[in-house]
């Protein structure tokens, strides 16, 4: 294996259809136009000399490197500059190029330091590359005139030289050694979409500075990486290359953070990490990446990482390090023993939405075919399982319409409850190159979300609803499109059921469901609503994109549906940059989901009842399968308490933090005999668990994500597993210890299982993953390079259907007791319950959760910025500190969920969404008081989880 | 909200049916008797049907309705 290099071609593709013909070198190349002369060569197998070109950005021409003489023409233009023309004959390389290119060089070198040799990009440097390029063998100047190299001159402090910043804490910035070619400062402005980089003075007084001369820490940076990317030089240099040096094999994988699904370059040298780089080709990311995905992998070393399995009898007892074979024989006698004592159906298992498809694959298979019930579910139940019903309902399948390419031909952008610079920053930063292109924006949100208005970027229509009225205003917008004919009735009649689109049109037509008659619901000004309806309906390609904020409702499901209904309406199916489009909260959400991780379904949305699909599987897996659907999450815990359910198998998920009315769940938990928690961490979850098996991280496996565009992508193993297996031999290993033998003897088998199962995978191998990178499902004989777009010549389902949205309000009211509204979500730096991110120096951007309160609020009850605040609901209380902030409206309080000191999840209620249980994270009516620090239940639970953590010392064997 | 599982479970039920409810008469019943067929284990099946048995006190009337149905069509399935 070796480094892999991706060719820099200098400046973007361009995606002109028509072609032109010229001759570089006297070799004749064709090139779309609007291509630079740099890319036709670079294309051609001509790497012309340059420094501030790179293909990430738009060509700058500051360098004066990349000249070219043409014929015919004066001078001698930049090559990344100039664009091609018909019949152009160009010289990359003549006596006067060559001198001129010496003399640039020999400027920047005479103002830069000599010490490669100690150099971090010793090895990775464009700028020494170049001077061996050009022939450079002196610079005449000296470098002892005015310069930005040396803290000292002539005995003197040097005004022109600044330190190092090195207050970020994965890269450092050097200004010496920048040569000032705005590479960083374009990536930051075109690629991240930030702003936070810029260059102040002029001439030799040019330099980078982050924000207004502040650190880069202290700027509005938000640590993506790509400057660090773009940078020639060593001037901004990843830490870990200054502590480690240079990586000398890389492989391609994909990141195991959120529902993007990043491509990355693992860049290693031997088995350690060096860097994360993300990958050009990377077809869901493009180059790019954030914070967590470029910085965030440090927790696959921390020092908090369990490697040996645990086990005990009770909870009250400290943990005792065991083989894997006794943790599997001890936990597949609790579980057969639950079984005799309670009944096949009293046990089930989680699948995890981090672990790879392969392995969610083999979680259910053991459930349904090695426990023999259906007792399975994953924590899509918690997020996105309203996306499922929904989806399936309308257009026949339970997915994203799109790639996220797509988004480039869009015209109006539809954001619903969801905050993609936060949680989904990549797929954002390609958003936001959009919008600043020029495409309309409507944000429904009850916060000013950062789309709302941060730099360049600024929404035509905010519609900041109280939380838990989405679909009220969903149907006031369908309201709008129905009665003032905006309606795409060709469409409609060519690919809907046209009945059903007509009882739908009549009911929205309702005056209830009018913007001015919902106003008072949502507390959004009916003028806006019609703006937004009649830019969404007549703006050109519409494209709806939503997060959690539309499925964590009572009505989840019923939103899902209503912003199908909307996309049919207004024809906004079927094509590029139209679509619906769930933004997947984890890694691999979309991917457990297709794997047969719900209860009624096996693997490609089939249900369990249908007996043509269970003889299937009960051919190849040789096994009688129950036909009845299993328990959901949250009836799994409710049959705890009821005493009908009494083990559980959790892979990669932390359901005591994460799943709502951590009370309720704790008495869950403990109502169990056995709780096996798989996990790189002792997670909350596993303070009530009785086997620990540790995990292994996407660094030291092998397998697929499959990502929020039904991307299916190669996880590669770049280091073995230090806890000595990877998750899917972990699961092989109890299920043989229960007698259900699976046998693969790499997760490729496992995927040529799942391609013989599922109707949608049929195409999919490792081979073809090889060949294409990677493939968007449906991929079989109909689709064999995959799907990039859905429903393109009609729906799944065959006819749309159009479903009526009655607003139902939640029964979680606000009161006197409780007059606020608390919502939750995400922050950049960390991800979800945080066990992965809190482990890493993430940590200094987001070090608690904090809530977020409007002044009004917050002076009534006479909370200032910073101070403790008692957090209470109906299900119970918590205490942070008060972030005083006009983002959210007055009425209405939000706060994350990434600490488990804060246990926001204890404020969470019981209710859920109507049709899959999905829990209504978004709504809960709470009060705000002054505190003068940690509740007592916070108290409790810290001691409770600091006992529950003990790991027996052991006891070596006397001589 | 009530943590006694036939409650949970009349609540579950009753949500349902205010979906359905909406969907026109014709489709109230069948709708909420198939969303509870595909989506509830049969535990859970079992508390529902008891409480059925019982009067089904809460039940909304369709819902009750659809329950009896679901009820009576799984005894036919046992006896046959």
């Amino acid at each position: 294996m070796s480094l892999i290099h991706e060719t820099d071609y200098g400046t973007p593709l361009s995606k002109s259809e028509k072609m032109v013909t010229l001759t570089i070198d006297g070799q004749s190349i064709t090139v779309p136009e609007g291509t630079s002369i740099m890319r036709a060569a670079m294309e051609a197998g001509t790497q012309i000399p340059k420094l501030c070109a790179t293909d990430m950005v738009d060509a700058f021409g500051s360098c004066r490197l990349c000249l070219v003489e043409v014929e015919g023409r004066a001078g001698t233009p930049a090559s990344c500059t100039t664009p091609v023309a018909a019949g152009l004959v160009v010289h990359t390389q003549t006596e006067r190029l060559k001198k001129l290119r010496k003399g640039v060089m020999e400027l920047y070198i005479s103002d830069h330091p000599l010490d490669c040799l100690t150099c971090a990009a010793n090895g990775d440097c464009e700028l020494q590359d170049m001077a061996g390029a050009v022939g450079l063998r002196d610079v005449r100047y000296g470098n002892q005139g005015e310069n930005h190299v040396f803290a000292d001159a002539c005995g003197e402090a040097n005004p022109a030289w600044l330190p190092k910043d090195e207050s970020n804490p994965y890269f450092t910035y050097d200004p010496s050694k920048c040569i000032v070619c705005s590479r960083c400062v374009r990536a930051c402005e075109e690629v991240q979409g930030t702003f936070a980089l810029t260059i102040s003075g002029r001439g030799f007084d040019s330099r980078v500075s982050p924000g207004m001369s502040e650190s880069f820490l202290g700027s509005e940076c938000v640590s993506c990486g790509a400057c660090v990317q773009a940078c020639p030089t060593a001037t901004l240099t990843e830490k870990s290359v200054i502590e480690i040096g240079q990586p000398e094999h890389s492989a391609v994988t994909t990141c195991a953070y959120c529902g993007v699904g990043c491509a990355f370059k693992a860049e290693m040298r031997g088995e350690e990490v060096v860097r994360m780089v993300p990958y050009k080709d990377g077809k869901a990311n493009r180059g790019h990446s954030c914070v967590k995905g470029r910085f965030a992998y440090g927790y696959a070393t921390h020092k908090e990482r369990i490697l040996k399995p645990m086990i005990r009898e009770t909870i009250d007892q400290p943990w005792r390090e065991v083989s894997y074979d006794e943790a599997f024989k001890f936990a597949a006698d609790k579980m057969r023993g639950i079984q005799a004592k309670y009944g096949r159906d009293a046990i089930g298992g989680i699948t995890s939405s981090r672990c790879t498809n392969e392995e969610t694959y083999l979680v259910q298979k053991l459930i349904r075919a090695g426990f023999g019930n259906n007792n399975v579910d994953t924590c899509a139940r918690v997020c996105h399982s309203p996306t499922g019903y929904g989806l399936a309902t309308t257009f026949g399948t339970s997915a994203g319409t799109q790639d996220f390419d797509s988004v480039e031909d869009s015209d109006v952008i539809m954001v619903i409850g969801a905050n993609p610079t936060d949680a989904h920053p990549v797929f954002g930063s390609r958003m936001k190159k959009r919008l600043r292109q020029g495409a309309k924006l409507i944000v429904v949100d009850p916060r000013k979300i950062d789309l709302v208005k941060s730099a360049h970027i600024k929404a035509d229509y905010h519609l900041p609803l109280l939380p838990g009225t989405n679909v009220a205003i969903l149907t006031a917008l369908a309201h709008v499109i129905v009665t003032e004919g905006l309606v795409n009735e060709t469409f409609v009649r060519e690919r809907c059921d046209w009945s059903e689109f007509q009882d739908w049109a009549e009911f929205v037509a309702l005056e209830k469901n009018s913007p001015e008659a919902v106003a008072g619901i949502t507390g959004v000004d009916a003028e806006a609503i019609r703006g937004a309806a009649r830019l969404y309906a007549k703006g050109g390609n519409g494209a709806i994109y939503y997060g959690l904020g539309v499925t964590e409702h009572s009505q989840g499901s019923t939103t899902v549906i209503a912003i199908a209904n909307l996309a049919m309406a207004t024809g906004n199916i079927g094509r590029r940059g139209v679509g619906v489009n769930p933004l997947r909260g984890q890694n691999n959400v979309q991917g457990s989901c297709d794997m047969g991780s719900f209860p009624h379904e096996l693997p490609g949305y089939r249900h369990i009842s249908g007996d043509a699909v269970r003889d299937q599987f009960e051919a190849m897996w040789n096994v009688k399968l129950n036909p009845e659907p299993g328990l959901r999450i949250p009836n799994m815990f409710d049959s705890a308490i009821e005493g009908t359910f009494m083990g559980l198998y959790v892979q990669g998920e932390d359901i005591l933090q994460s799943d709502p009315n951590t009370t309720h769940v704790v008495q869950a938990l403990s109502s169990m005999e056995c709780v096996i928690v798989q996990d790189l961490f002792l997670n909350e979850t596993a303070n009530y668990a009785h086997v620990f098996l540790p995990g292994s991280t996407f660094l030291e496996k092998d397998g697929t994500f499959t990502n929020a565009e039904r991307r299916i992508q190669r996880v590669r193993k770049v280091m073995s597993p230090r806890n000595g297996l990877a998750d899917w031999e972990v699961t092989i290993g109890l299920a043989k210890a229960m007698g259900f033998e699976m046998k693969y003897n790499h997760p490729s088998e496992i995927m040529d299982e799942i391609a013989a199962l599922t109707p949608t995978f049929t195409g999919v191998s490792y081979q073809k993953l090889e060949e294409m990178g990677s493939v968007q499902w449906p991929c079989n004989e109909k689709f064999p390079e995959g799907s990039p777009i859905m429903h393109v010549d009609g729906f799944v389902r065959g006819k749309g259907k159009f479903v009526v949205t009655e607003y139902v309000a939640t029964d979680e009211r606000t009161g006197p007791r409780f007059p606020l509204l608390l919502t939750t979500g995400r922050i950049l730096s960390q991800y979800n319950v945080g066990a992965q991110t809190r482990r890493t120096d993430n940590v200094v951007w987001h070090g608690e959760d904090v809530l977020e309160i409007h002044p009004h609020d917050a002076e009534q009850r006479g909370i200032r910025d910073g101070d403790w605040v008692r957090l209470t609901s109906r299900a119970g209380e918590t205490t942070l500190h008060a972030l005083i902030s006009e983002r959210v409206a007055p009425g209405v309080v939000y706060t994350t969920f990434h600490h488990p000191l804060t246990q926001a999840n204890v404020i969470t209620t019981d209710y859920s969404d109507w049709a899959t249980n999905c829990p209504e994270y978004k709504v809960t009516a709470v009060q705000v008081s002054q505190s003068n620090g940690p509740s007592d239940w916070q108290k409790a639970y810290d001691e409770q989880a600091r006992n529950s953590r003990r790991i027996a010392p052991i006891v070596e064997a006397a001589e | 909200m009530s943590h006694n599982p036939t409650e949970r479970l009349v609540y579950m039920a009753n949500q349902i049916g205010k979906f359905f409810q909406s969907q026109g008469r014709d489709k109230e019943v069948a709708g909420v008797a198939e969303h509870i067929k595909k989506f509830w284990d049969p535990r859970m099946l079992k508390t529902i049907y008891a409480h059925h048995d019982a009067g089904g006190e809460g039940l909304d009337p369709a819902v009750k309705d659809a329950i009896g149905k679901l009820k009576d069509a799984a005894v036919a399935k046992e006896k046959a």
